[in-house]
């Protein structure tokens, strides 16, 4: 069947099989690598998306139930000449180890810090609950959190993960 | 793979009139796992995301589409404390108590707290609709009453909860996991106490007899507490799987019973 949505602020169109999630067609038939495929099974949030306004995981999302839904990726978050916010304090954090989880980690605190831009430190904890970090590089993501955040003492980034 | 986006009640009902054996998708956090990995493939889907009427929240009345988020969120203790144990954000943001009912779990977290309390679950198909007490819905693992052509329309919360009520879980960790015992306890002014716990048995379960014990006293004494402990790990019939052993299961459930009864007395 034909599904179209709008991805990053495009209009797109694929043909999707029932049995596909909308990773599935963000990867596959849309060419969108960022978004990583990881559990299927939504525990590690690698595949995290923004979906209608909502953090969700691609996974777990229907591709033919998104028929006119709005998304955004990891792809859509930077302009044509300059990193997001979020993205720049991860690079300026190294908040990288390996770099499978960290799409999804930044599509996570994107909008968390849409949503909620004074999350505490617990906040932010929990907020980022659903995204897993298998080189356990939590404290610098935390950092990185903090400094998108423009929080001068980025409490609790060093605590035990 | 067919697939029926209803935007309205009407729609949906006449939509499983014409497809009764239709897979309902509602947050997708069960159904598309299942998809995923067990490659399961529905040949039609009804998908009940656009269905407003479902999303209400009308005081006693939780409709199927609510989210663990919006339940977070609400004004039911127990409710949002145990809303705030599922999973992750990202699945709090769609998962729904529909689909904790339609998936009918032994494990579902929504599902001490419905049995706790006494709601019934609220089912309509095209010109039917039916109320049903929680454990004439639930009828066993991942097993309910609904018919085909029939879906879950919300919960019905009785007139009045008592304001003492908590729930607790054990699991392997503290986010992410899936209950290996949950439990929920409320208990009136009165002292009348109930008692309701997920993963120890086919389906939720009260446990009459600790009920009782503490339903009458005002003052609940350390023995009492002791007791009430024995009488829940022997009522319920935990099995061994792949989270726990049954004895486990069986000691946590009067552990975890205990302790969430303890938060429901006066201090």
């Amino acid at each position: 069947m034909i599904v179209t949505l709008e991805v990053n602020g495009e209009r797109r169109t694929a043909e999707v099989a029932g049995w596909e999630s909308l990773l599935w067609v963000l990867r596959e038939r849309l060419g969108l690598t960022g978004a990583k495929d990881a559990c299927q099974q939504g525990e590690c949030g690698s595949c995290s998306v923004i979906f209608d306004g909502q953090l969700v995981c691609a996974c777990l999302v229907m591709a033919a139930d998104a028929e006119g839904a709005q998304v955004t990726t990891v792809e859509g978050l930077a302009d044509a000449t300059d990193l997001h916010p979020v993205q720049r304090a991860y690079v300026d954090e190294g908040a990288v180890q390996c770099g499978y989880c960290t799409p999804g980690l930044v599509v996570a605190t994107a909008h968390l810090l849409t949503e909620h831009p004074d999350a505490t430190p617990d906040e932010v904890r929990e907020a980022l609950a659903g995204n897993l970090c298998r080189c356990t590089g939590y404290g610098s993501v935390l950092r990185a959190v903090a400094a998108a955040q423009g929080a001068s003492d980025p409490a609790g980034a060093d605590r035990e993960a | 793979m067919q697939i029926e986006r209803p935007r309205d009640l009407d729609e949906l009902l006449a939509g499983l009139d014409s497809h009764p054996e239709a897979t309902l998708l509602a947050g997708g956090t069960d159904l598309m796992v299942d998809v995923n990995l067990s490659h399961h493939r529905p040949e039609t889907v009804v998908a009940l995301r656009r269905v407003d009427d479902l999303a209400t929240w009308d005081d006693g009345f939780i409709g199927a589409g609510v989210t663990y988020a919006r339940m977070e969120a609400g004004p039911h203790p127990a409710l949002a404390q145990l809303a705030r144990t599922v999973g992750s954000p990202q699945i709090r943001a769609t998962g729904t108590i529909g689909g904790n009912l339609g998936t009918a779990s032994p494990a579902g977290d929504t599902l001490p707290f419905l049995a706790a309390v006494d709601a019934e679950v609220v089912v309509a198909s095209r010109g039917d609709r039916r109320r049903l007490r929680w454990e004439d819905f639930l009828l066993g693992p991942k097993h309910t009453a609904l018919r085909p052509g029939e879906v879950i329309v919300g919960v019905q919360l009785p007139e009045r909860l008592p304001q003492r009520q908590a729930f607790a879980k054990i699991g392997v960790r503290q986010a992410m996991v899936i209950a290996t015992v949950n439990c929920c306890v409320v208990r009136d002014e009165d002292g009348k106490t109930r008692i309701a716990l997920g993963a120890v048995g086919p389906t939720v379960v009260r446990t009459p007899a600790a009920e009782e014990l503490v339903s009458s006293q005002q003052q609940v004494s350390a023995t009492m507490l002791d007791e009430f402990q024995r009488l829940v790990s022997d009522d319920v019939t935990p099995i061994t799987d792949h989270r726990a052993t049954e004895r486990y299961r069986r000691h946590a459930a009067g552990v975890l019973a205990r302790r969430t009864l303890e938060r429901c007395l006066p201090r």
